[in-house]
């Protein structure tokens, strides 16, 4: 029977085209954004947005500006344990591969407009500025760049983009790195660098990566 | 009974400090020799605000860095593969124990072993180009030229002239034995799970929008047979020390061996040195390849024995130097 099923399901998959099934994932993405899994998970766009923007003030992050990829990977995480949250772990916990995908898909493609941040003072510009794209090597602090990209605008599905995203969100990241609250690096890659920063080069790098232009921002 | 952890593990919580707010994980790299001098370059952002060089001087030094830093700009012209100067010089070239560079402008113009001359730092350079970006040199006295050679004055400010006894110069602190044990099989599932998810599953490396992101380690995008980094002592020193990218001494020098010892057995573009049998270049520069498995047969096929130069059209660069065939 299972196997008739998928059988069904593959036949269903393939008599689409391209296009239509990417449609048809953008549609069922937002269906479950807007409505949750129907099963009491909570919907994404309670505190994502339904355009991704996310909420600074609490420090939900922006998705519209993430790779799909890295967003199921997160998802995954959540609810394998590999990385926790309160929230998270039962918004997640019952959707399946590809609604995971159709939710990733949609956020991708979302393009919002938020309102630009006040300029940095000079000197958090500055610092901001050399630890995301030189780093401070003497200190093996490498820079953001070498790993998430031209403009932290992300590589693949495993470097995140860093680029627009809520400065509250990326300092509480940063955070949970240090203290070992988040460990789903491949290799300690962002523990090794979370560790050596300073509170002051916290704050500097995640408020110059905030205002850097994300990918998909009008 | 207690077991040998619980009853250890205090004692090794107090000797290593382990007792930690906060996880961390350590930069661990070799002591300097006695008898060493250790040099730290100036940081880049003194650079700007550097008064006491004259701004056509500080102009070119920026170019240098530049250059260093993002040499893909001269891909198709001067480098025919996937590596920036910065992708073996970590730390912009100036960090210890990451083949720090400053030191060819304070020990040369001399005798090198490889190509049997007395080089000046332009030679250096233009040795880079032929072999780890599998290119063709800037000219010496070319404005990229000097751009590089002025950056190299530059992070050796401060150092001491022709005094050769340098802290962390290098790829060396392994030296040139492979331990015995070394293993292809080890470094291959080491391979699989430290470094495929920057260097590719098939050592191809990775780019992001066209631009590489982390260098190829075998394969047409990486250094070719002739590179200092295709000597398995050099790429052990060197990973041991600098991979994964931000722990130093994460991996034991034995796990270092057989990394390298696999990255090094795969294909790689032709030494520019090639005489049309690769055993035989291995004996003419065996004072090099001695110390690289070109020439010699790896899962049943002889390395380098090839004419696959790559993206690069051409075997030799003008003004290679040559031995003679004996």
């Amino acid at each position: 029977m299972k196997i008739a099923v998928s059988g069904l399901l593959f036949l269903l998959v393939a008599g689409l085209s391209g296009g239509a099934l990417a449609q048809a994932n953008l549609s069922e993405g937002q269906r479950l954004v807007m409505q949750g899994d129907g099963q009491g998970g909570a919907p994404c766009q309670a505190c994502h947005g339904a355009d991704g923007a996310g909420i600074a003030a609490s420090g939900f992050p922006a998705l519209y500006n993430l790779q799909a990829g890295y967003m199921v990977k997160q998802m995954q995480d959540y609810r394998a344990g590999k990385r926790s949250s309160l929230v998270m772990a039962p918004a997640v916990a019952k959707l399946n591969r590809q609604q995971l995908e159709a939710v990733a898909t949609y956020y991708a493609a979302q393009k919002p407009a938020p309102a630009p941040l006040p300029p940095l003072a000079t000197e958090s510009q500055v610092r901001g500025s050399k630890l995301a794209t030189a780093g401070d090597w003497q200190a093996w602090i490498v820079p953001c760049e070498a790993c998430h990209g031209p403009g932290n605008r992300g590589v693949g599905s495993d470097f995140p983009a860093l680029a627009g995203q809520h400065p509250a969100y990326l300092k509480q990241q940063l955070l949970a790195w240090r203290d070992g609250s988040r460990a789903n690096d491949p290799d300690q890659l962002m523990l090794a660098i979370a560790a050596r920063l300073t509170p002051q080069q916290i704050d500097a790098v995640v408020e110059y990566l905030a205002r850097l232009p994300a990918k998909g921002a009008q | 009974m207690k077991s040998l952890l619980t009853r250890w593990l205090p004692l090794l919580c107090f000797a290593t400090g382990v007792l930690q707010a906060q996880p961390q994980v350590p930069v661990k790299l070799p002591a300097f020799a006695e008898g060493q001098y250790v040099h730290t370059p100036p940081s880049p952002d003194t650079l700007a605000s550097d008064t006491t060089l004259h701004p056509q001087l500080r102009k070119l030094i920026e170019r240098g860095r530049d250059l260093f830093l993002n040499t893909q700009q001269l891909r198709g012209k001067n480098v025919f593969n996937d590596m920036n100067c910065q992708s073996c010089h970590l730390g912009e070239g100036g960090l210890n124990w990451s083949g720090p560079v400053w030191p060819a402008a304070t020990t040369l113009p001399d005798f090198r072993g490889k190509n049997q001359r007395v080089n000046t730092l332009e030679d250096r350079i233009s040795d880079c180009f032929i072999y780890s970006m599998n290119g063709t040199p800037p000219l010496a006295g070319s404005e990229d030229m000097l751009a590089l050679t002025a950056y190299h004055q530059w992070l050796a400010k401060g150092a001491a002239m022709y005094n050769s006894k340098i802290g962390g110069r290098g790829y060396g602190h392994l030296g040139t034995e492979m331990p015995r044990q070394t293993s292809y099989a080890n470094g291959q599932q080491l391979f699989g799970e430290h470094c495929a998810l920057c260097h590719g599953d098939n050592g191809q490396g990775r780019r992001e929008a066209g631009v590489v992101i982390f260098p190829a380690v075998w394969g047409d995008g990486s250094w070719n047979w002739g590179a200092g980094m295709s000597r398995v002592p050099a790429l052990a020193s060197f990973i041991q020390n600098n991979m994964p990218l931000g722990q130093p001494g994460s991996l034991t020098a034995q796990q270092a061996w057989d990394l390298a010892l696999f990255v090094n057995s795969q294909e790689r573009p032709q030494d520019p040195r090639y005489t049309g049998d690769a055993a035989a270049t291995r004996e003419l520069y065996k004072d090099f390849h001695n110390l690289t498995m070109y020439g010699l047969t790896v899962n049943g096929k002889v390395l380098g024995q090839h004419d696959n130069t790559g993206a690069k059209p051409f075997l030799r660069p003008p003004g290679l130097q040559l031995r003679p065939a004996p």
